[in-house]
């Protein structure tokens, strides 16, 4: 009986079929792109709580990827003021990016808050750890840990400048925008689970920069580097951009990925904030650091993209923030836009056959000519 | 994160901290309020809405597509209301309005077609969209649909041509000693084929442009997904009723000019609805340069179904409907383009609606920030 429910359940109408799951919820998109067994999902478990911004990230990125650096003319040749970050975004020639945000005390209150009030549902598998003097404490009073309401009014005892730095990178999304509306499959699911652009196939279309929820995508500008300066009488050393008028993005070292190496931007960072590993390893560090964190007090830790029923199915690289995802130009919601495609298909089908009927009639109830 | 002593004698002095805090939010967590005319009214009985960005920068990037994607949507539009007239008129005889409005097709969908390959960044290899069939891409369809829509329209307008003004006969056949099969009977059968080919494909011409536009992450676009294919399709409809009002005596366009009012309200009541359902979010829709486009394309429309409606039999006044009706449509395709363009670039519209939802998302436990449950695909690794 249950299992006839069940059914019913799977394939009845308003139900979700197996085609639908292809577009959005939690998946394994390493079957899914049909590479069959034994091959394991790798990732990034990004701990901006451990990040101290030296942007050894960003470097190691654009050596080993060969990323062409900022040109002169970008943000209209100004540094960016915003504390030290003079990367701005992730784009085509920014595949890692670190953000430098200063706070207030009051906004540390502010995080803890919030940070609490989403861990509230730990019973999704989080191991829950108490120091052993809160074990008699009054149970703290709905939505807040009891300091960080108190601390609400009078911030006292908290840094008068928070500093935060976070290394961004793509996300290689389980469910990718950028890689469900490419038009040639230029984009592509690799045997490592992540999302890569093959840049000989690529014709420049635009369409995944538009698509992607978290802006990570972009295309590459078509020119000229300038390798060396003019200088002693001798001409400026030049190249061609590699990979010009294409989309470009990080592949998480998918070169290095296939002979066994380690990420660049993993394998420089000094501080261990950027991990690399098997997917499920990354989810299980990011969970625990988190429980940590939170013993600690730190409840304006938070994950993000470690949840597989999230808009986009959860992500491949996952991260530890400190405060809202906006804070640090994240999105606080992402969807993949693909999950509403079926609905809007529906709504060009009836407007098209409207159009079709409308115009017909027209014809017809004028009658023919003679 | 450090509380060290060492750190009171940094920064600038407590006070003028707090002072600025109270003020303006400082580096990243800064916060914009966004109501209107109500900022800071204290009488206001909405709260303001909160809005946290980073540095005021965009999250998602804005399609790096230029105004020849304008000019397609546009011109894609025109092609496939066109070719639909055309296919009318080939049901009921208008040979005039036929051979026009498919020559208009023809032009319209070869202009449109050049603006798409010109605005890629790899021109050359424009032929990769034909590459892979792949339904989740509405551009990959849209490539086919195109493709269906070229060959068919230029297979009906060339068979159209011969029948009709080449006069194509079996007696002609004979003169000119053609061998193969070719013969009245078979291009009669060939050019219902194609004139049905091309009817088939004219309204996916139409639409698809909307589920491209909507299948982003530009707020705008993708918040629009219910009424753009209706205001998209009325659009190209309207859009080809004027042309054809232009190119065609006025004793073949009756059916074209009540068309041309269906199709200028139908754009008119969805464009309405959209902005009802939107609201807020629509704003970029009514700001800027797209906020003057999208009222032209209104006050045009209107313009060009008043023509419609009194111009009768005038040839003169018909042609001017007519081109407040092209006008129109071309100002509304511009006016979303640069809208949604505009939504893309404002971090308010992507955090905004995303933050209203978060909570509830977050009660189902489907948040992005909540740590989650069990990953399918990570057990028996």
């Amino acid at each position: 009986m249950i299992n006839v429910l069940e059914a019913i359940r799977q394939w009845g109408p308003g139900s979700r079929t197996w085609w639908q799951n292809q577009l959005s919820g939690a998946t394994d998109p390493i079957t899914d792109a049909g590479w069959g067994e034994g091959h394991v999902r790798k990732g990034f478990f990004t701990d901006t709580s451990i990040c101290i911004g030296c942007k050894a990230c960003e470097v190691a990125c654009k050596e080993w990827n060969r990323v062409p650096a900022r040109t002169a003319s970008e943000h209209g040749g100004q540094m960016l003021g915003s504390s030290y970050d003079n990367t701005g975004h992730l784009g085509a020639d920014t595949w890692r990016h670190v953000a430098f945000i200063e706070q207030a005390p009051d906004q540390l209150v502010r995080a803890r808050e919030s940070g609490a009030a989403l861990s509230k549902p730990v019973s999704l598998g989080m191991p829950t750890r108490r120091r052993a003097d809160e074990q008699d404490a009054p149970s703290p009073p709905a939505g807040g840990v009891p300091h960080a309401s108190m601390l609400a009014t009078e911030p006292v005892g908290l840094p008068a400048v928070r500093w935060l730095m976070s290394s961004d990178v793509c996300k290689h999304c389980t469910h990718a925008g950028c890689l469900d509306v490419c038009p040639t499959g230029a984009l592509f699911r690799t045997e490592f689970g992540t999302v890569v652009v093959q840049a000989d196939v690529c014709n420049g279309c635009g369409y995944c920069v538009a698509s992607c929820p978290f802006g990570v995508i972009g295309r590459r500008e078509d020119g000229i580097v300038e390798l060396a300066p003019a200088h002693d009488g001798k001409e400026a050393v030049t190249a061609k951009v590699l990979n010009g008028g294409v989309a470009q993005k990080c592949t998480l070292c998918y070169d290095r990925l296939v002979d066994g190496m380690t990420p660049a931007c993993a394998q420089t960072c000094p501080t261990t904030s950027i991990k690399f590993g098997d997917h499920s390893d990354m989810v299980a560090k990011a969970r625990e650091r988190l429980a940590e964190l939170h013993a600690q007090g730190h409840t304006e830790a938070r994950l993000y993209g470690a949840n597989p029923d999230d808009g986009v199915g959860g992500t491949g690289s996952v991260f530890l923030l400190m405060d809202d995802p906006e804070v640090y130009g994240l999105p606080p919601d992402p969807v993949v836009t693909t999950h509403d495609l079926p609905k809007m298909f529906t709504m060009a089908g009836i407007a098209g056959t409207a159009m079709l009927g409308v115009v017909l009639s027209m014809f017809v109830g004028h009658g023919r000519m003679q | 994160m450090s509380t060290s002593p060492f750190d009171n004698d940094r920064g600038m002095p407590r006070a003028d901290r707090a002072d600025r805090a109270g003020s303006e939010r400082s580096g990243g967590g800064r916060k914009r309020r966004r109501d209107g005319g109500r900022r800071g009214d204290p009488n206001a009985t909405v709260p303001d809405v909160e809005f946290t960005s980073y540095y005021g920068r965009n999250v998602v990037k804005p399609a790096p597509w230029t105004h020849e994607i304008a000019d397609y949507l546009f011109l894609g539009g025109l092609a496939a209301g066109s070719a639909l007239i055309g296919a009318g008129a080939s049901i009921t005889g208008r040979k005039r309005l036929r051979r026009r409005a498919r020559l208009s097709s023809l032009v319209a969908v070869g202009l449109g077609g050049n603006a798409l390959i010109a605005d890629l960044g790899r021109p050359e290899r424009f032929l990769n969209m034909m590459r892979t069939v792949k339904l989740t891409s509405p551009m990959s369809v849209g490539s086919w649909i195109l493709a269906g829509f070229s060959v068919t329209t230029g297979a009906a307008t060339a068979l159209g041509i011969l029948r009709d003004d080449l006069a194509f006969t079996n007696e002609l056949r004979e003169k000119l000693h053609l061998e193969g099969p070719v013969s009245s009977e078979l291009l009669k059968y060939a050019d219902g084929l194609m004139t049905g080919g091309s009817a088939f494909f004219s309204p996916p011409l139409a639409a698809y442009t909307a589920v491209l536009l909507a299948d982003t992450a530009t707020p705008l676009w993708h918040q629009s997904y219910r009424e753009l294919p209706f205001i998209f399709v009325s659009s190209g409809t309207a859009a080809g009723a004027g042309l054809a009002m232009i190119t065609t005596p006025t004793s073949e366009t009756g059916p074209v000019r009540q068309l041309a009012v269906v199709a200028g309200a139908a754009d008119l009541v969805a464009d309405k609805l959209l902005e009802r359902r939107l609201g807020e979010e629509g704003q970029p829709l009514h700001e800027g340069a797209a906020g003057k486009l999208h009222t032209a394309a209104k006050a045009l429309t209107m313009v060009g179904m008043a023509g419609a409606i009194v111009a009768g039999r005038s040839r003169a006044a018909n042609a001017v409907a007519g081109v407040a009706l092209l006008a129109g449509s071309a100002c509304i395709r511009y006016a979303f383009w640069k809208a949604g363009n505009a939504s893309a670039e404002d971090p308010i519209y992507t955090i905004r609606p995303q933050r209203r939802r978060a909570e509830a998302k977050r009660a189902k436990g489907l948040g992005v920030d909540q740590p989650g449950g069990e990953w399918p695909g990570h057990s028996g690794r």
